[in-house]
């Protein structure tokens, strides 16, 4: 159907239908001469029509200059003057266009950073034909969606028109904000909209709207001023009051927006992508946005209120520079808060039921009543290779500290557990991101600083878009609230339970509980690695009255984790810069 | 003919060696499917184009090595090109030395570097010898008016 629609910009309409791929014009970037030889030889092979840049600059430039002369893009992840991420990121919010990942690296990691940054397709070096054939899809699958949208969008009239794109990214994950712009998007059937739509349709393309800097920051504090779950593209525009602008474009413009606050919250916590892929069914709904009922850290704790200002404040100041931390974080805790009703953790707690975030990928076998929980480093690791961009962007980790140390002094005590012994993960702030993972492997800071991760009575919920998301729950009339440092946080149960990752993660987790009588806490930030074969450990210790210890072994060998001894709640709230790890574990009622 | 013959079996064990050995694998034969008639150079261009900027990172390499504080990320940066470049002409154990290589710039092991630089620099040049003196022959064999066996 794609096929026979005209699409000027494609020069196979000068051919026979026959040879739809052929004439498909493809920009490929990558720095390396030998492979910009070879791939655009590939190419060219495949009939497409091929050129090169050395670099992404110029490759942008000409991006810039020639919007509609391009029908993919190709490009390198590894190159000196800009992250290839970055450029897959300035091509969607710009242009649009299909982005090609490509690189000798094959670190899940990366993979899985180049799908969250919206990369159609990650192809590892070194370039087989069979690999390049096939991209012509990506071009029509992403016209497919925009036709798909410019349905709804018009009901009924041409499809000619603007172009929206609904990434399906959205829809996994998006949460209640993402279906009411749809809904406004499928409602609206106003004349001046069609009108604006019919006056555009003369062209087959419309031309793109040029999201300069200043119209994404006025687009950016439209959306901040109503809110970013009442940010609907009709008030964003009468806000904006930009003549020429129409609400397709904003509305556009706002997805792409969401997508990139998503991805870069999932950054910051240090978690990839939590809402695709997660498996298993034992384990509960991972995506924050899904609206678990839990309870939001802001409703237990000061913290996240006093993090989310702090970041407000970092974050307001570098309006272009970042979208995430402060949106997000807004939104993370507004779906969280309707959700939760005290008398539903309640009733958790008492049922003994364990929820489990998983990240994405991870799959385990657990024993009833059991939990395990997270793995998380493994998959944050593609946050690790996140650029210094994210890095810049984020607080410094002396501050979330002082922010946790501050909770801690006020939260201590009081681990007493109606239940048994609880046990309590110790949350290491990591503020670390990207290929600083190994810095985070620090020793403990001195046990006065360790704070306990149990949240208040009933179900806190974390939601963190970190690597690790779990639930604790305690069984603690306190609200605590906090922190969070991810990587990760075993879940104790009974027995051993055993995880097997299926996430990209090379890195395993092994918790292992381990009743201690002991006072300290220690806060012992484990490293990342993303080398398969580094091994790191990291030891979690617990502090409570209860003097139950639990102890956090990661490796990095294998892709199992074991959880063992009792189980403890944790809740862990999201900031900036944290990996946000909650921990949902059964406590062991019975004692061990 | 006898000569034609006689050079094109010498191709073919040479070349059959080299894969055996591990110095090429199959993406060399993919850069062979890609040489055609409208582009009847190409392994050679390809190959020239490998050799010249192996040369420049090998030196950007050792000096970036040699630096009072050396930079473990930037020398990553460089063997990770070096990794995407050789696997992509098919130079295997070039690659797997990269690959080896790249685990010592993570644990920041500056004598690990520095040896598998130097066993980097060692299989390339072996590798650029070795496909110097196969497409020496295969010239030779065009020249002497045959063809170049394909490689299966």
């Amino acid at each position: 159907m794609l096929v026979s629609r005209s699409n000027a910009s494609w020069k196979s309409e000068d051919r026979t239908s026959g040879q739809f791929p052929t004439g498909l014009r493809v920009l490929l970037v990558d720095d390396d001469n030998t492979c910009l030889k070879i791939v655009s030889s590939i190419l060219k092979k495949c009939g497409y029509e091929v050129t090169q840049k050395s670099d992404a600059e110029s490759a942008l430039d000409l991006l810039r200059k020639n919007k509609n002369g391009y029908d993919i893009v190709i490009s390198d992840v590894h190159m000196p003057d800009m992250d290839g991420f970055k450029l897959l990121e300035h091509i969607g919010l710009e242009m649009d266009l299909p982005v090609i990942m490509m690189s000798a690296d094959d670190s899940k990691d990366v993979v899985l950073k180049g799908v969250t940054h919206g990369a159609c397709d990650y192809l590892i070096k070194p370039i087989s034909i069979e690999a390049l054939k096939n991209i012509w899809q990506h071009v029509v699958r992403k016209k497919k969606q925009e036709l798909k949208e410019k349905d709804f969008e018009c009901s009924g009239i041409s499809e000619d028109g603007e172009q929206q794109q609904i990434s399906p990214e959205n829809f996994d994950y998006s949460s209640s904000v993402n279906e009411v712009n749809y809904k406004n998007l499928k409602k609206r059937k106003d004349e001046e909209d069609d009108e604006e739509e019919r006056d555009d349709t003369s062209a087959l393309k419309k031309p793109r709207v040029v999201w300069s800097n200043d119209l994404h920051q006025q687009f950016v504090n439209a959306v901040h001023q109503l809110g970013i779950e009442k940010a609907v593209p009709k008030k964003i525009l009468e806000l904006m009051n930009v003549p020429g602008l129409t609400r397709e474009k904003v509305a556009s413009h706002l997805q792409k927006f969401r997508l990139y606050l998503r991805k870069a919250s999932q950054h910051q916590s240090g978690r990839n992508n939590a809402f695709m892929g997660a498996p298993e069914a034992s384990f509960g709904p991972m995506s924050l946005m899904n609206g678990r009922n839990r309870q939001p850290l802001t409703a237990t704790g000061q913290i996240p209120s006093r993090s989310l200002a702090t970041f407000q404040a970092a974050a307001l100041s570098r309006p272009t520079a970042t979208y995430v931390p402060i949106v997000d974080q807004r939104n993370i805790f507004r779906f969280e808060t309707p959700k939760l009703t005290s008398e539903d953790d309640q009733q958790q707690l008492k049922n003994n039921v364990k929820q489990m975030n998983l990240f994405h990928g991870i799959s385990s076998s657990m024993k009833p009543k059991q939990f395990a929980t997270l793995h998380p480093f493994a998959q944050s690791s593609g946050d690790m290779n996140m650029e210094a961009d994210y890095s810049a962007q984020m607080d410094q980790p002396q501050q979330m500290t002082q922010i946790f140390n501050d909770i801690n002094g006020g939260n201590v005590s009081s681990f007493e557990s109606s239940v048994g012994q609880p046990n309590f993960i110790k949350v290491i702030p990591s503020g670390v991101h990207g290929p600083t993972y190994n810095s985070l492997y620090q020793p403990s800071t001195p046990p006065g600083n360790s704070f306990p991760l149990l949240s208040n009575s009933g179900m806190s919920t974390l939601t963190s878009k970190g690597m690790l998301q779990e639930e604790v729950n305690s069984e603690m009339q306190q609200s605590r609230g906090f922190v969070s440092n991810y990587d990760v946080l075993g879940g104790l149960g009974k027995n051993t339970v055993q995880m097997v990752n299926s996430s990209l993660a090379d890195n395993f987790l092994r918790i292992e509980g381990e009743r201690q009588p002991d006072t300290g806490v220690q806060n012992n930030p484990f490293p990342r690695q993303l080398s398969e074969e580094d091994l790191f450990t990291a030891f979690f210790k617990q502090n409570s009255q209860n003097q139950s210890k639990m102890t956090l072994t990661l490796t990095d060998t294998s892709r199992t984790i074991f959880l063992s001894n009792k189980a403890c709640m944790l809740q862990l709230s999201a900031f900036e810069n944290m990996y946000i790890v909650a921990v949902t574990a059964e406590i062991d009622l019975s004692g061990s | 003919m006898e000569i034609v013959g006689q050079l094109q079996k010498q191709y073919v064990d040479f070349i059959t060696s080299l894969f055996r050995e591990a110095y090429l694998d199959d993406q060399y034969v993919q850069l062979q499917k890609l040489q055609d008639d409208s582009n009847p150079e190409f392994v050679v261009e390809v190959v020239s184009i490998f050799f010249e900027d192996s040369e420049k990172l090998l030196n950007d390499l050792a000096s970036s090595l040699q630096q009072q504080v050396v930079d473990f990320k930037k020398v990553d940066g460089y063997v990770h090109q070096f990794k995407g470049s050789s696997s992509s002409v098919g130079a295997q154990r070039v690659k797997n030395a990269c690959v080896d290589f790249k685990n010592f710039c993570e644990e920041k092991n500056l004598d690990g570097c520095l040896r598998f630089l130097n066993l980097v620099k060692q299989e390339f040049y072996l590798v650029k010898n070795k496909l110097e003196t196969l497409l020496r022959l295969e010239q030779q064999i065009l020249q002497a008016g045959g063809m170049v066996p394909p490689l299966e």
